[in-house]
């Protein structure tokens, strides 16, 4: 049988996307991999070890950022997840009306500005409260991310809530449940893998953001990722390395749980 | 009798709509009510900053940081020009203008450069098994959801002078002295194609995957070349999916800061590390203020391109 020509193929392009791939994965890898170098370079490979993530670990500052980050991510990540929940059921599976458009905005406001100016601008803002009220603290470091993190938990509860129908809801109305009974024992349980993949991203992004918290963290407030780029100021060591890993090997563990929940909900 | 009749059916129909007026209005209530927590939220803590930083922007510099207040137009004066402290004679002052030059030149080279490797990248993932796609898409995609402060600082141990290549060409005798990358032009535009390259691929893919193979053969039939096809064919197709990415690349870009700061060096300045700056070691508010709003004032400009040029595609197209 001769071969078909094949209509897609063009010359060189697969080979253009095998050194991007190979351009996105080869910086992160190196770096994995020599954080397990038991070696102060970052280039010779000696022996394999852990010694680096012992002393990170050992190391004050970085588990006090590491708690820092935790604490932020999770408070961030709930209150963005919860209030993204209420505005897609709101905003999904309904006819349009007056001021929707305005609201959807309103949400994706946070992804629409330029970080640098979101940063700065609620700098200003956080710097002003404090001046007439006084009060300091990580509250606004939790305001900040909560409000980055709505928009991102809203795009995959927003998709899910748009591939149920409606009919299993309209069923229990029939029924005489009650709305907020309607809610949990239909349209929640059916609603979870978007609730869970949209915390994952609220989780990750608030994780990993730099220039917003860069601005906003008072003294004594440093995340991880701050910790790393103070770090790198100060000058390359491998114990920056395996923190990095650390916080690689979170984010793609969370992202790959939000792909697979993806996955679910198109079957 | 009749007339009875017709009583009890209009009340009925009156009471129907009183229903429904009722529901429609709880309904209404309901949903403002879901949406006021997230729309509060964002309104005071995402749309308020941007108002303060619009009226620190004509301000005067406190001196110890923050604002004093005393309405002025310096900020804005000061991003072109000069004030002589003789005469008070004002010049044009290049150094402000050139690094937003340099930002805008810089993004829109990696723009260019992001489109040259994505596409390809693109139409490859288009062209696989429709089972296999999925699978290429979390490849690409997958970097985007790491520390991006992370990548860069792995970027930037690839091409410092002990780096990889670096140690590399020099071992294989190809080059004595490693090759000066990092600080550079270079190494931030190498950086931005390397931060942004996901934001391309992605809508490429997206216009690509619709893409008619029927219209692909009838151009072989006409005796296309490979080429040509790609030039009249798939490019014109393509062109919603090249000009979303492009705009999803240029503006973060614009926008950059840990880029140009650790691969620049600090010395390599973007228009997002001036900002910055402003609201830390130089302590000119106002200034940084005004500074973020012509940012945005031209990613806006750019947005607003983007709206008009897809919805006139979109009307053309039906």
């Amino acid at each position: 049988m001769a071969k078909r020509y094949d209509l897609r193929r063009q010359p060189g392009f697969s080979q253009i996307a095998w050194f991007c791939i190979f351009m996105l994965y080869a910086p992160i890898l190196m770096l994995v991999l020599f954080s397990f170098n038991d070696n102060r370079s970052v280039v010779k490979w000696t022996e394999f070890s852990f010694r680096w993530y012992t002393e990170a670990f050992a190391n004050d500052g970085i588990r006090a950022a590491a708690v820092t980050s935790l604490k932020l991510a999770l408070v961030a990540s709930v209150f963005g997840t919860i209030f993204a929940t209420m505005a897609a059921l709101a905003t999904t599976r309904t006819r349009p009306y007056r001021g929707m458009n305005l609201a959807y905005a309103i949400i994706n406001q946070p992804l629409m500005i330029p970080e640098i100016v979101t940063a700065i601008a609620s700098l200003s803002l956080f710097a002003l409260i404090k001046q007439i009220t006084g009060v300091t603290g990580i509250g606004y470091l939790m305001l900040a991310h909560t409000v980055f993190c709505v928009p991102f938990a809203y795009m995959p509860i927003r998709a899910r809530l748009e591939d149920m129908t409606l009919t299993l809801e309209q069923a229990a109305a029939d029924l005489y449940a009650s709305p907020i009974r309607v809610f949990w024992e239909v349209t929640f349980p059916l609603l979870i893998p978007g609730v869970v993949s949209g915390a994952m991203l609220a989780f990750v992004v608030s994780l990993d953001d730099v220039i917003i918290t860069l601005m906003v963290a008072g003294p004594g407030e440093t995340t991880l990722p701050i910790f790393i780029l103070g770090a790198i100021r100060r000058g390359i060591t491998p114990e920056i390395n395996a923190v990095s890993t650390i916080l690689l090997a979170v984010s793609i563990l969370l992202v790959a749980v939000f792909f697979l929940f993806q996955r679910k909900t198109k079957k | 009798m009749a007339s009875t009749d017709q009583d009890i059916s209009l009340s009925a129909s009156e009471t129907l709509a009183h229903a429904r007026r009722v529901d429609a209005q709880r309904k209404t209530r309901a949903r403002w009510i879901l949406l006021s927590p997230a729309l509060i939220l964002i309104g005071l803590f995402g749309l308020m900053p941007l108002s303060i930083t619009l009226v620190y922007s004509f301000l005067k510099p406190g001196s110890f940081g923050g604002v004093e207040w005393v309405f002025s137009l310096d900020a804005y004066i000061q991003f072109i020009a000069q004030r002589d402290i003789f005469d008070d004679t004002l010049s044009v002052n290049w150094s402000y203008l050139s690094i937003f030059s340099r930002s805008i030149g810089l993004s829109l080279g990696a723009t260019i450069g992001a489109l040259i490797l994505g596409f390809p990248t693109a139409y490859f993932i288009a062209s696989k098994p429709a089972d296999q796609r999925n699978f290429w898409l979390f490849l690409i995609t997958l970097p985007f959801w790491t520390n991006l402060l992370i990548r860069t600082y792995a970027m930037l141990l690839i091409i410092r002078d002990q780096g990889v290549i670096n140690t590399g060409l020099m071992s294989l005798g190809i080059t004595e002295a490693p090759i000066e990358i990092l600080y550079t032009d270079t190494a931030v535009f190498i950086g931005l194609i390397y931060s942004y390259l996901p934001f391309m691929v992605l809508p490429l893919y997206a216009s690509l995957e619709k893409l008619d193979l029927r219209l692909i053969e009838a151009a072989y039939d006409l005796y296309a070349s490979r080429f040509r096809v790609l030039t009249n064919v798939i490019l014109p197709l393509a062109k919603p999916g090249i000009v979303a990415g492009c705009i999803l690349v240029f503006i973060p870009g614009l926008g950059a800061y840990i880029t140009p700061e650790l691969l620049g060096g600090g010395k390599k300045l973007m228009i997002g590390n001036l900002i910055a700056i402003q609201f830390g070691s130089s302590r000119n508010w106002p200034f940084g203020s005004a500074a973020a709003l012509i940012l945005m004032a031209v990613v806006m400009v750019a947005l607003l391109l983007y709206v008009r040029h897809s919805a006139k595609e979109g009307h053309s197209h039906g």
